[in-house]
């Protein structure tokens, strides 16, 4: 590990161990905020017992779902708009102001759309993530030096073959870092749909235990969703400071 | 042996047809024609015989076409008038038997040294034994063995260029154009690429054409140097180095390198006032 790194993860042990001696002192109330060591017992019970099993794969499936769909999608329409130059001139504004509307206020429209559910779900979490996934094409697209292209036609290949063996590896690392930004958006947006319009799931579950005044379950279920994003996000920018390290020039 | 200066057509020397590998015919390219943009007369009408086993370079003002002669006798351009022909063939698109190395870094990111340069051959279908063969070759020649596993990011400009030229060399051309290879690199480094060209020109026995800004490089490699006019670029001078074919960068000290580079220096002077607007 570099030393950055040391000294990054020796700040998030003494922020931790500063908040476990701030609750077991009394400090912070105990209805308040539980120790972080609480936290982990309770979610070590919550996976032992398996309870909840039904609710995290649920939650995990949804994310991984509308991930892959705004990856492709958002892929698909960005090399669209980019092969028409005119259409990205009229919609390429809309996309740059696009994270200025809070996407949930459409959630009655996606109930009436796909009832209380999974679809819903997905599909708020999709509206929020795919834009990240086009502009990341559109860079990527623009990136791609023109005397590759000027290479590939050398080469003799035809668009398909260019496309695939020079534009696709070309972009690659712009590409991937629109799909690590489709990943957390999409956990986002899930989690914040279940609390609203889901009955099952990590973000219903903790709206439940919250309404239930279920302190140890509430910061349990808390605690995993923070793993997941920690864990998913570090493999994920593993593989992105790989390929952006091909890009340093 | 070196032409006086006014003995120099502004054409190609006479010699005779077969020894002709490439030709371009009253080509001239304008762009601009049909859209809203300005229209820029860049080069042209320019005639040049390219011969068969020479080496050959372009100079010029910046912006006099350089580049876009070179991508029309590459088959990258379509003249606006004129012809491109390439072993007595009229040239639509990129012939076969037509290598291109081009200023900017071209290797691709994504491939080792060694994928790198056997990229076109597996394009080519050639079999799996044979590309081992031309690859080891190729890397070997241009000093890569070492970084065979290596990606370009861990390369040098240099070393990259070196990828780019190799990647070519193993397509064994017979007509190697360069754009500016070494425009990038320092004064040390492009005396030894050169060096490593000569003996690629030298053992592949190609036609080659290098577009340069740099006048001792083109003193220095070539038989031939064409010099250019200001936009629209036509030619105004050939200058016969009469360097022996046994050549390396050591005839930088040599009194003839002085006289080729004042001669080619006289006539770009005038050409490169002009390009920038001032009078000569």
């Amino acid at each position: 590990m570099t030393r950055e790194g040391w000294i990054r993860l020796a700040v998030v042990v003494a922020a931790v161990a500063v908040l476990e001696a701030l609750c077991r002192t009394g400090v912070i109330a105990h209805t308040v905020l539980l120790a972080p060591s609480e936290m982990a017992v309770s979610l070590w019970n919550i996976l032992r017992g398996g309870e909840l099993n039904e609710d995290i794969l649920s939650t995990l499936r949804n994310v991984l779902l509308s991930s892959v769909i705004s990856a492709v999608l958002g892929f698909v329409c960005g090399a669209i708009i980019h092969a028409l130059p005119r259409v990205r001139g009229a919609v390429e504004p809309l996309l740059a102001s696009y994270y200025a509307i809070p996407t949930f206020m459409f959630y009655p429209i996606f109930i009436v759309m796909f009832g209380v559910g999974a679809q819903a779900i997905i599909a708020i979490a999709v509206l929020l993530s795919i834009v990240a996934m086009i502009t990341a094409t559109l860079t990527g697209l623009d990136r791609i030096p023109p005397v590759l292209r000027k290479t590939g036609t050398v080469f003799r290949m035809s668009p398909a073959a260019r496309a695939v063996m020079i534009d696709l590896p070309a972009a690659a690392p712009y590409l991937f870092t629109g799909v690590k930004l489709t990943f957390a958006y999409s956990l986002i947006g899930v989690i914040a749909s279940e609390f609203i319009l889901s009955g099952a799931g990590i973000g219903y579950a903790i709206a439940y235990a919250y309404n239930n005044f279920n302190n140890q379950r509430m910061y349990g279920l808390m605690l995993l969703v923070i793993i997941v994003a920690i864990a998913a996000n570090a493999a994920l920018d593993a593989i992105d400071r790989r390929l952006q390290s091909r890009l340093r020039r | 042996m070196l032409m006086r200066a006014g003995d120099a057509p502004a054409s190609a020397p006479a010699m005779s047809v077969a020894d002709v590998h490439a030709r371009l015919k009253g080509v001239t390219r304008v762009y601009g024609v049909g859209t809203s943009r300005p229209i820029v007369h860049a080069l042209g009408p320019v005639d040049l015989d390219l011969m068969r086993g020479e080496f050959f370079s372009v100079v010029g003002p910046s912006g006099c076409g350089k580049s876009t002669l070179l991508d029309a006798l590459a088959g990258l351009a379509v003249p606006t008038e004129g012809e491109v022909y390439f072993e007595n063939r009229r040239i639509r698109g990129v012939p076969d038997g037509v290598g291109v190395v081009f200023q900017e870094d071209a290797s691709f990111a994504w491939l080792t040294v060694r994928d790198n340069v056997a990229f076109g051959l597996r394009r080519a279908g050639v079999d799996a034994a044979e590309i081992t063969r031309r690859v080891d070759y190729a890397v070997g020649f241009m000093g890569l063995r070492d970084f065979a596993n290596a990606y370009p990011a861990q390369l040098s400009g240099g070393m990259r260029q070196r990828v780019c030229i190799a990647r070519t060399l193993v397509l064994q051309p017979r007509l190697i154009l360069l754009d500016e290879p070494f425009g990038a690199l320092d004064q040390q480094t492009r005396l030894l690429m050169g060096d490593e060209l000569l003996r690629l020109w030298r053992e592949t026995k190609a036609t080659v054409m290098l577009i340069t800004h740099a006048l001792d490089e083109a003193a220095m490699l070539s038989d031939r140097v064409g010099v250019m006019s200001a936009r629209p670029g036509v030619f105004i001078d050939f200058v016969e180095t009469g360097w022996p074919r046994e050549r390396d960068s050591r005839i930088v000290s040599d009194t003839h390198f002085g006289a080729v580079t004042a001669r080619l220096w006289e006539k770009l002077r005038v050409e490169s006032l002009k390009s920038i607007g001032t009078k000569p």
